[in-house]
């Protein structure tokens, strides 16, 4: 199993690891619950270590990525910004989803999921980069500090980046010495992430910790992140989906004209189902991914659920009809017996705030 | 790991304690709910309820999945502790203070053919 620079940190502070995308990462450090809560009260960090970030650099970097990309790349023109966007196939079918960061014209920093990592290496080779070069960068370890104290936080324990990241806009970042500060995530509250030296990791989580940043594990990030409504690659999406399908139809550009790949295929494409959210209305289990929905449009599956710490219900991201609205009346199939639900829309919370 | 001594066991980590009415309480072990995770949710089954040994006769639901909790001994279902609806935690808290049901055995000497502590314990070396 690979490991990241924090492995070490992990262990001492008794996190239960377990084995995900190939890397060995906390699962928690005691309980699952406490540390979600304390995201949406005040501040949590987790090793994203296991992510990649690809340098795309040279003269040639922003056609390649118009090219690549399913966003717009031309929104990318303040230094620091950063965008989401899907990695197609020509069919439309997600590879993977990312964040860009535009740190100058000729400077990209991508930031890929760890499960993807070599897969997207391969094919951004593949497109043929004409004065581009990609260059992983696997000496940076990452640390996404999340929370509505997390800022606070964060300088509190790493002075040196105050100053530099004080301004940061949302969705914006900014190299402060040797840290790349972020202010992005996946948990649907406010903070940073970091990506630093792997030396420096093992200070910086310890300095984080010691400022009241609670660490936490995969369990927290999964939960975190199905409340904030965010699908998870491999799960919500994957190849055979495409992101008009799975509620990112945001994050396609189909307006601007722009030959990126996949669009050819999304341009015609009438989507016959979308992914929507589920509450639990009663008892009676918890959703889980993989069940079965029954609408009055027809069938459909849950593709992620669980226990929501802060709904204290339980949640789940479904897969349904096209012509399923929020407030549509669903059930869900559990251990043989059919569960009231009700459709919505993500995401179910944002910045500690319920909003279904 | 907790396995105390006066309760009995199975190798799917349920233990039973024989009350003073003659009843047999269920529950699971220190080590199912160190597995397991925290608990959300339980099903539990309903008073009256005929069990044979072995039937599922509950679910226990944790932040990562659902399992099956299983009568170890045949017999009628007396009793469900409620009070875990509300708080599925205590599972995690307290295993062996946090009964799920009580059966009233069809064999009482059913019990003494289940693990003692010293066997549950090598069942996982």
């Amino acid at each position: 199993m690979l490991q990241t620079p924090l492995i070490d940190v992990h262990r001492r502070a008794g996190a239960k690891l377990v084995e995900f995308a190939g890397w060995e990462l906390p699962l928690h450090y005691g309980s699952q619950i406490e540390e979600h809560l304390a995201v949406r009260r005040a501040a949590g960090m987790f090793d994203t270590s296991h992510m990649l970030a690809v340098d795309v650099e040279g003269a040639g970097a922003r056609a390649f990525l118009a090219r690549a990309l399913a966003n717009n790349v031309e929104r990318l023109r303040q230094p620091g910004k950063a965008m989401y966007s899907c990695l197609l196939r020509e069919d439309g079918g997600i590879l993977d989803d990312l964040i860009v960061h535009f740190v100058r014209e000729d400077l990209y920093r991508v930031v890929v999921n760890a499960a993807c990592a070599d897969k997207d290496l391969a094919w951004l080779q593949s497109l043929g980069p004409e004065r581009t070069v990609l260059s992983p960068r696997r000496d940076l370890a990452m640390i996404a500090v999340q929370g509505p104290a997390a800022r606070e936080r964060t300088w509190t324990a790493l002075p040196g980046l105050r100053a530099a990241s004080e301004a940061l806009e949302p969705f914006f970042g900014v190299q402060a010495g040797a840290v790349f500060v972020s202010r992005t995530g996946y948990t649907g509250e406010d903070g940073f992430e970091l990506l630093l030296p792997a030396a420096q990791a093992g200070e910086a989580w310890t300095r984080l910790a010691g400022a009241g940043v609670r660490p936490c594990g995969l369990g927290a990030r999964d939960s975190l992140r199905l409340e904030a409504g965010m699908n998870l690659y491999g799960q919500d999406m994957d190849q055979t989906t495409t992101p008009l399908e799975c509620g990112l139809g945001w994050t396609v550009d189909l307006d601007s004209g722009r030959n990126f790949i996949g669009r050819r295929a999304l341009a015609t494409q009438l989507p016959t189902r979308s992914l929507l959210g589920l509450v639990l209305l009663g008892r009676g289990g918890v959703l889980r991914a993989r069940q079965r929905v029954l609408l009055a449009q027809g069938e459909g599956e849950t593709t992620s659920g669980g226990f929501s710490p802060t709904l204290q219900t339980s949640i789940a991201l479904a897969r349904v009809p096209a012509r399923t609205v929020p407030g549509d009346a669903a059930e869900v199939e559990l251990r043989g017996k059919r569960l009231a639900a009700r459709v919505v829309r993500p995401p179910f919370v944002r910045r500690g705030r319920v909003l279904v | 790991m907790n396995v105390p001594e006066n309760l009995r066991y199975t190798a799917s980590h349920e233990w039973l304690r024989a009350e003073p009415d003659g009843t047999v309480s269920v529950g699971i072990t220190d080590h199912a709910q160190e597995a397991l995770g925290e608990m959300v949710y339980v099903e539990l089954p309903e008073v009256g309820r005929a069990l044979g040994a072995g039937d599922g006769a509950a679910v226990v639901e944790s932040v990562k999945a659902a399992s099956d909790v299983y009568a170890p001994i045949a017999g009628e279902v007396v009793a469900a502790n409620g009070a875990l609806n509300d708080d599925p935690g205590a599972l995690n808290k307290e295993p062996y203070q946090a009964w799920l049901f009580r059966l009233k055995p069809s064999d009482p000497s059913a019990l003494e053919k289940l693990l003692d502590a010293d066997a549950y314990r090598k069942s996982f070396e």
